[in-house]
């Protein structure tokens, strides 16, 4: 029976001892450690959040890079495809003009050799009128050297001139 | 190893019991309430014919006004100051007229009390001083902080899962306490010698007061739908009259149902192994190979019941306190509406 009935000595001493412990431990121990813990629980949690977030847009980011990779590239090589176009079409144009020129300066030679040509043969000709009109006068001169010649010749010129005017 | 030294310890020592054994048997019954029980002296070791113990003040008001005195001139049922120590109760009792006077002695219980409560106060103030002086976002907890951490926490975590998230933080500490408290006091129980050995957790009174507390911080901080469900439950008529009778009684039982389960697991765990060790002692006139070969089984049932014990020392902390925050939760319901 002494087992089930409690002490009273042991009740009182319990009842002040607890009491004094969970009072001072209630007030300077268990909520300090509590919400501290609690507290680093709050950070670690917000941290794991945090890094997820920040995971999500790293992956977003590298995404994003790559993207942006892809697209100057693409664009590089319509740069440079348009680069050798202007390049080519550049070559092409000059090369044309190029010719227009050639032609336009050769069209020029040639009707500058034609017109020196044409003024070179009417020299030539009026030369050659001159040659002709001293040489005969030469031959006149020679054959017309006696009166006989002289009037026979002026007989011929006055024939030739009048078959001349009745033809004319 | 350790078994066979004992045995041959025992092999050796059994026939000098034998000898001159014979008329004195050994009192188990007496022996167990010895160390279950409380007393006015703790009684350390035995070296040959010398028991050293450490004499207790005793503190009483009797009669005859207050008296407080070494419990040295109470052994062996000597009276001092008109009281002596009554041999069948083992208690204090005025010589004359028999009767209890107001009993506040350091007894063995008390003692005990008063040096694991403050082992614990340090433990903690301790623990909290480390976390004071530390940076927890920047530190993990280390020494003594480390090893309370997970037990304060587990009890913080368990509050929160049982009171919910409103106001656990109120109750949180007291649940710590009582866990902490009936822990290191079963453990203490189950050490075998001095700052330990003293049955506190396996006495009434100790799990009564627990048990009280738990039941008033229940009954005092119970929100009013609490108390509708106690007396106005929403029932049918004809169960009107019945139910709150029938409420009030649980009520009531369940700090006597935390008092008896706490109380009687410990103080049966604390006799098994006490017998078990008796067992050896028991047997120790009927000859060597009897004495051996059950001190070989006493051995072994002692080491399982002592682990087994260990295991019931944290469970019974553990549903002591869980039963308390969840006592402590229906307490602080909010009805539907």
């Amino acid at each position: 029976m002494n087992l089930v009935t409690p002490d009273t000595g042991l009740l009182f001493w319990m009842v002040v001892i607890f009491g004094l412990v969970f009072f001072l431990l209630w007030k300077f121990g268990f909520p300090i450690i509590t919400e501290m813990v609690d507290k680093r629980n709050a950070t670690i949690k917000k941290s794991l959040e945090d890094a997820h977030e920040i995971e999500a847009r790293m992956a977003g980011m590298v995404e994003e890079h790559a993207r942006m990779l892809d697209e100057t590239r693409r664009e590089q090589a319509a740069i440079l495809r348009e680069a050798s176009e202007t390049k080519n079409r550049i070559l092409a144009d000059a090369k044309a003009q190029a010719r227009d020129e050639a032609g336009k300066i050769l069209a020029e030679a040639r009707t500058q050799i034609a017109a020196e040509k044409e003024a070179a043969l009417s020299d030539i000709r009026k030369e050659v009128a001159l040659l002709s009109v001293s040489i005969a006068e030469k031959i006149l001169r020679k054959d017309l050297s006696t009166d006989e010649a002289q009037r026979e010749y002026l007989e011929k010129m006055v024939d030739e001139t009048t078959q001349t005017g009745v033809h004319s | 190893m350790m078994l066979a030294w004992l045995i041959s310890l025992l092999l050796l020592a059994a026939p000098s019991p034998a000898q001159q054994g014979q008329e004195e048997t050994v009192d188990v019954a007496e022996i167990i309430f010895e160390h279950i029980g409380d007393d006015y002296e703790w009684h350390l070791w035995t070296w040959g014919d010398r028991h050293v113990k450490l004499h207790l003040p005793v503190i009483v008001h009797s009669s005859t006004g207050w008296h407080v005195f070494s419990s040295r001139h109470l052994a062996h049922g000597e009276s001092y100051e008109g009281l002596r120590i009554d041999p069948e109760k083992g208690k204090i009792v005025e010589v004359d007229s028999g009767k209890r006077p107001f009993d506040i002695s350091i007894t063995k219980n008390v003692l005990s009390l008063m040096m694991s409560s403050l082992l614990l106060l340090v433990v903690i103030l301790l623990t909290a001083r480390w976390y004071r002086k530390h940076d927890v976002l920047d530190e993990a907890p280390t020494g003594i902080a480390a090893l309370m951490e997970p037990l304060v926490m587990m009890v913080h975590d368990m509050a929160r899962e049982n009171i919910g998230e409103a106001d656990y933080r109120k109750y949180s500490p007291f649940l710590c306490m009582a866990f902490l408290f009936i822990l290191l006091n079963n453990f203490l129980g189950i050490m075998p010698f001095f700052p330990g050995g003293a049955n506190l957790t396996g006495n009434i009174a100790i799990t009564l007061v627990l048990a009280l507390c738990t039941f008033f911080t229940v009954n005092l901080t119970g929100t009013k739908h609490y108390y509708k469900e106690i007396f106005n439950p929403d029932v049918p008529v004809f169960l009107k009259p019945i139910m709150p009778i029938i409420e009030v009684f649980s009520a009531l039982m369940k700090p006597v149902s935390l008092t008896i389960r706490l109380f009687a697991n410990m103080l049966a765990g604390h006799i098994m192994i006490l017998c078990m060790v008796c067992i050896i002692f028991i047997m120790a006139k009927y000859g060597a190979v009897l004495t051996g070969s059950m001190t070989v089984v006493s051995v072994l049932f002692g080491i399982f019941l002592d682990a087994l014990e260990c295991l019931v020392a944290f469970i019974q902390a553990y549903v002591f306190t869980m039963l308390s925050s969840i006592y402590i939760g229906l307490a602080r319901a909010h009805g539907e509406e």
